[in-house]
């Protein structure tokens, strides 16, 4: 065994620029393999930091049947004394005709209280966030995203300037911080729309479609709990309160986006590695053909070996182990090549805050399944050498 | 040692039958020197494929050390091969790409021996051809008489039963021929078997014992009677 490996390498360093050659569609395929599914990776672990950043340990809840029983301010307040729940905002939207002199744009108007914003934890660059008793006096006072400053105000310091929402004058008290993940991500899925926040009293003064029986509303999790276990304790409230109409409600959570967002990577994965996995299978026919020639070509050889005593498995054995040899050091080299192609991919991008780890399960991936190869097409070439005769092959002129 | 009995062996070559083979018989002692002399075409090389378990023949009885041959698969012929019989051929057939070393060791490889007795056994194989300062050196860095010194350490490293020529001095000159007969002389006298085959009448008859071979039939020579 060890002998063979060594006559392996002999015959491989033997013939250098032919077996680099032969090996160039596995280093490939390897680096194809190996790059693609961690550069996937690397960029999910970013994506998944952005959503987490849109506000974790957040869970929505809507209302589509109240049994009569609908869900008000006031009950809010009551769940949040609740061990597990942080804050509790009412929250209800609609698209409003914004006006600042005579720019006109359409605006996102969100009717919401100050919990809200801690719970998305928002931060300010100016002013101040609504307060509890800007609901309770239902005052037309407004908070507006930094997008929404610049395009329909023009300037971004633009506190105690009055916009116009359908028709209801509002003061500018504060002006968000631009979140870029966010905004990003907001863009990605046909988002970017300006935004205004209000109080929710004044939303239903102003919006026929918002009343005081809430629909939609957000929660989060108290210090030291989990989404998870906001999730149920909700659940449970809602279940009571709707005659246990699983139905009548939807209780959504980041966490379901994030689980969307690990499925579609996971077939991202796949399918990249797939067609990576294709270029491995072609490399592999690479090393084929040159075995084949290899041994036509050794055939004298071969009938040598035969002569002086080589069984047909020790001949089998030379020329596969010969071809695994060659895959497994294209397989090495195209490890080695991916891992400083990534090292220099995360130096290059540092800047986007990416990082672009190796993968170990892809490694070990493509290491059995380059193994794999190297036996599959060696063993028709190997066992073409171990087929023939003595006679025929001693007395084969090259 | 070898006894062969009405040894049949036919070829198809396109559409005619040749018959390089017929009824051949012969017998060899233990540490006998013999030669087979004949023509080309007239069956020595299939002969000699068959002694040397290369080929199987059609029909006939062929035992080697009392062991019937005929009925062995191919990977029970590779052992016999070696085993019991060592090669020297016409041609040298080393592997260029193995040192002279290498090469006597590889029949040992196959026996699956351990190092240090394959190492001792390269050794005392090269000292009797007088080739241990040439161990290193690839085949196409030796003379052909070296090279046939090299085959034939590489056919006795085994310590076979039966050492069988080709030809063994076809391709060299009448000095380096000498030469290597010296060696089969030596070999011979120190006890071991050897089967000779080869188409010059000089070096038959050498041999201790001559056997003819004419259109696939075998007979004993006198010393006249070498064709």
């Amino acid at each position: 065994m060890i002998q063979s490996f060594k006559m392996a390498l002999k015959s491989i360093s033997g013939n250098k620029m032919r077996s680099f050659l032969t090996m160039l569609g596995i280093i490939i395929g390897v680096m194809a393999l190996v790059i693609l599914v961690s550069l996937v990776n690397g960029t999910t672990s970013s994506v998944t930091d952005t959503i987490n950043s849109l506000g974790s340990n957040m869970v929505g809840v809507t209302v589509s049947n109240d049994y009569g029983n609908p869900v008000r301010k006031e009950d809010l307040d009551e769940w949040v004394k609740r061990p597990n729940i942080g804050y509790a905002a009412p929250i209800a939207s609609g698209s409003m005709t914004g006006k600042y002199n005579s720019t006109s744009k359409t605006v996102t108007v969100y009717g919401t209280t100050e919990q809200y914003f801690t719970i998305k934890k928002s931060e300010l660059s100016i002013g101040r966030f609504l307060k509890s008793s800007d609901y309770d006096n239902h005052t037309n006072v407004c908070v507006i995203s930094s997008e929404t400053a610049e395009k329909l105000v023009g300037y971004t310091s633009c506190l105690n300037e009055e916009i116009t929402l359908n028709g209801s004058k509002f003061k500018i008290v504060g002006v968000l911080k631009e979140n870029k993940d966010a905004s990003a991500l907001a863009a990605i899925m046909g988002g970017g729309n300006l935004e205004a926040y209000i109080p929710y009293s004044s939303h239903v003064r102003l919006s026929t479609d918002t009343s005081n029986y809430v629909t939609s509303f957000y929660l989060s999790a108290a210090e030291g709990f989990t989404t998870d276990s906001v999730k149920t304790v909700i659940n449970q409230i809602m279940l009571e309160r709707f005659n246990y109409d699983e139905d009548a409600f939807n209780v959504q959570s980041t966490d379901t986006l994030e689980d969307a967002m690990g499925n579609i990577t996971a077939i991202l994965s796949i399918l990249l590695g797939g067609i990576a996995g294709i270029s491995l299978v072609v490399g592999g026919i690479g090393i084929m053909n040159i075995m084949l020639v290899t041994v036509t070509e050794r055939t004298r050889e071969i009938g040598i070996r035969k002569a002086i005593g080589a069984s047909r498995g020790a001949i089998l054995r030379q020329f596969l182990i010969e071809a695994v040899v060659l895959c497994m050091i294209g397989c090495a080299i195209g490890i080695f090549l991916s891992w400083s192609f990534l090292r220099l991919v995360t130096v290059i991008v540092s800047s986007l805050d990416l990082s672009f780890g190796m993968n170990g399960t892809v490694v070990i991936v493509a290491v059995s399944f380059c193994f794999f190869i190297g036996v599959v097409f060696g063993l028709y070439p190997a066992n073409k050498a171990a087929k023939m005769k003595p006679i025929d092959a001693l007395h084969y002129s090259e | 040692m070898i006894s062969l009995k009405d040894i049949c062996k036919t070829y198809r070559i396109g559409t005619e039958v040749v018959h390089a083979l017929d009824h051949a018989s012969l017998e060899v002692e233990d540490g006998e020197f013999v030669s087979i002399i004949g023509p080309s075409g007239s069956g020595k090389s299939t002969l000699m494929n068959i002694i040397g378990c290369l080929d199987i023949a059609d029909s006939g009885e062929y035992l080697l050390d009392g062991i019937p041959i005929e009925d062995y698969s191919e990977n029970e012929l590779a052992t016999v091969r070696n085993k019991k019989i060592g090669f020297v051929f016409q041609s040298f057939n080393l592997i260029n790409k193995l040192t002279a070393y290498e090469n006597v060791e590889l029949p040992l490889i196959y026996q699956k021996l351990k190092k240090s007795e394959r190492k001792a056994r390269v050794r005392a194989a090269l000292e009797k051809v007088d080739l241990v300062k040439r161990a290193e050196h690839f085949p196409t860095e030796l003379s052909g008489g070296q090279q046939q010194r090299v085959a034939i350490a590489r056919a006795i490293a085994t310590h076979p039963s039966l050492i069988l020529a080709d030809e063994p001095t076809g391709n060299l000159d009448s000095k380096t021929s000498k030469e290597i007969m010296d060696i089969f002389h030596d070999l011979n006298s120190q006890g071991n078997t050897i089967v000779l085959i080869t188409h010059d009448r000089n070096v038959a008859k050498q041999a201790k014992r001559s056997v003819n071979i004419l259109d696939g039939r075998v007979s004993e020579a006198t010393d006249d009677s070498i064709v």
